[in-house]
């Protein structure tokens, strides 16, 4: 049945002008499509303030599109508009803080354009960096935390199973549905901070029982011992990505190997490829303890089988190189601490050849830090990148060959992004082709 | 013809722009330029800006709502969006650039969409052959 929102009985001409319109002398034609509570209508009605009542609006308006009939609260947010795309985003955060705005749950921040602890990285426009480091400053004045991390999952204070959140970064709406088994749509920039003000979501699609159950299925069918190379995750989020689009899958054949690292890994690509927020891996992820509940006893309604030869086109469809090796980044999403660990130990001794970037959030390194995982990583002779990603801001500077990555979702972007050529590897791998210079193959897929 | 529903209400005409693979606004397309820069889609190097774009659905980043928003404002963005299924990260970032800057991008969901070439126009639910 048609659903639509008559959109200019929320954008009066004065609320287009101002930002501040209020709502009140309008019809309220639109406001019986999706139920209000009290306090819905309260903020709605601006009496906690002009940055809660444009929240209320949005939220209202993107709650038609999503078919929801009511709002729910939530627990916890994070915000991905933290991140420098323009104006358009520093404009829409300023008014938010101009209408006196504070955020109604703890929300953590995504990634931003700026590593804070380490600028003199950044090698890009000055005047850039001015906007990016005020859209920063906006959102921490909303009272967002300034975790500055695209891997919130790895905070120590990460939301827990079935609770209702709202997070944007396509990684971590993966994760946190797929992994963590808490619930969030996919929300995106402007939108996530319009649900922490408010505290409430539309309850629709993965915040529901129903949306969250697979609806079509992989079938992992490789030798056991694939399983046990950290590339095959990535490669097989690639597939699911481009095959499910925005659909749920379902995932057979893993076991617990697929740790959490490499469950990130695969989400964030399948998130890349696709519009995959959420998957289940049967045996492995909370969801998911049979095929028959993760599909909630209904058919698939398609069926692909994960084999040697798909995951090896997938790779190759990943990989633009060229020839020579110029540098390695890893750490696409944020490098954790049993991540520094592998890597700790795969260095040890050595020295890299080429430069070496490692993106992470400042909470873990600190921790790698205090624990005395970075001793051998430093001799090594890592650059380490915390706050944001060498890949969406200009830090690697100009890199004379091919940059290697064991991230699907890095070797996804960064062809476009920074315009280089890629190649994807594990993270012993990059370890390995970092020392020779030249870009090698160690493991299962060599 | 008349469309399944309206997420963003409003008037819009161009040259219809069909792409044959969803696309991820942010890393997928140059702001400045509006062109397609994701070096995998099919379409790469063709541009946006003014058309009328259908698509089948939205992927990757959840800051494409940044980057509709930021390309309205400077006028790379497209015309009006017709999908075959609501998008939120799509509809969040063309409320935004109406209501900060009064610029208004109509996003309509259709089953049977116009091709590739024609000019058409989205006028509310209404979706209207121009040429």
């Amino acid at each position: 049945m048609a659903r639509w929102v008559d959109l200019s009985l929320q954008l009066d001409p004065i609320a287009i002008n101002t930002g501040f319109a209020s709502l009140q002398d309008q019809p309220l034609a639109y406001l019986e499509a999706v139920q209000l509570s009290e306090r819905d209508r309260s903020l709605l009605a601006g009496e906690m303030g002009d940055a809660q009542r444009i929240a209320m609006e949005l939220l209202i308006a993107v709650g038609e599109t999503d078919g929801a009939q009511h709002l729910i609260d939530i627990e916890a947010a994070h915000i991905d508009g933290c991140s420098y795309h323009g104006r358009a985003g520093v404009d829409f955060a300023q008014m938010l803080v101009d209408g006196d705005g504070r955020v109604e749950v703890p929300t953590t921040l995504n990634v931003a354009s700026l590593d804070l602890l380490h600028p003199d990285l950044y090698k890009g426009d000055s005047a850039v960096a001015e906007s990016a480091k005020g859209l920063m400053d906006h959102y921490v004045a909303l009272g967002c935390r300034p975790t500055w991390t695209c891997a919130p999952y790895q905070l120590q204070d990460r939301p827990s199973f079935g609770q209702q959140i709202a997070w944007g970064e396509s990684n971590a709406i993966v994760f946190a549905n797929s992994v963590l088994g808490a619930r969030t749509n996919r929300y995106g920039d402007f939108m996530d901070i319009c649900c922490a003000l408010t505290g409430r979501v539309p309850y629709a699609g993965l915040h529901t029982d129903e949306g969250r159950l697979g609806t079509i299925q992989f079938n992992v069918v490789v030798p056991s011992s694939i399983l046990d190379d950290d590339l095959t995750y990535p490669l097989m989020g690639h597939v699911l990505g481009q095959v499910a689009g925005s659909r749920v899958p379902v995932i057979t054949g893993l076991d617990e190997r697929a740790t959490e690292d490499r469950l990130k890994a695969l989400g964030a690509a399948a998130a890349s490829s696709g519009a995959v927020a959420m998957f289940h891996a049967v045996g492995v992820t909370p969801e998911a303890p049979s095929l028959s509940e993760a599909l909630g006893s209904a058919p698939p309604l398609h069926v692909t089988d994960l084999t040697v030869d798909t995951l090896r086109d997938a790779r190759r469809q990943l990989t633009t190189a060229i020839g020579t090796l110029g540098a390695v980044s890893v750490g696409t999403p944020h490098m954790s601490f049993d991540e520094f660990v592998s890597l700790a130990a795969l260095v040890e001794g050595r020295r890299t050849t080429v430069p070496f970037y490692v993106n992470t959030s400042r909470d873990v390194l600190d921790r790698a830090e205090r624990a005395g995982v970075m001793t051998p990583i430093v001799a090594f002779g890592v650059t380490v990148v915390t706050d944001t990603c060498t890949y969406i801001t200009p830090i690697m500077g100009d890199i004379e060959g091919d940059v290697m990555t064991n991230s699907g979702k890095w070797a996804y972007y960064a062809p476009a992004n920074l315009g280089v050529s890629v190649v994807l590897g594990s993270l012993a791998d990059c370890v390995a082709s970092a020392v020779t210079g030249s870009a090698v193959s160690t493991g299962e897929w060599s | 013809m008349r469309v399944d529903q309206v997420l963003v209400d409003g008037v819009a005409a161009g040259e219809v722009l069909a792409l044959d693979a969803p696309l991820s606004f942010w890393g997928g397309v140059s702001i400045e330029s509006g062109r397609i820069v994701d070096p995998s889609h099919p379409q790469s190097g063709v541009s946006l800006a003014g058309k009328v774009l259908v698509l089948p659905h939205g992927r990757g980043s959840s800051s494409s709502s940044s980057v509709l928003a930021e390309m309205i404002r400077i006028g790379t963005g497209p015309a009006g969006i017709v999908l075959d299924e609501p998008d939120s990260i799509m509809v969040i970032g063309a409320l935004v650039a109406d209501r900060l800057y009064g610029t208004r991008c109509p996003i309509v969901v259709a089953s049977t969409t116009p091709e590739g070439g024609s000019v058409w126009r989205i006028n509310g639910a209404e979706l209207e052959s121009v040429s």
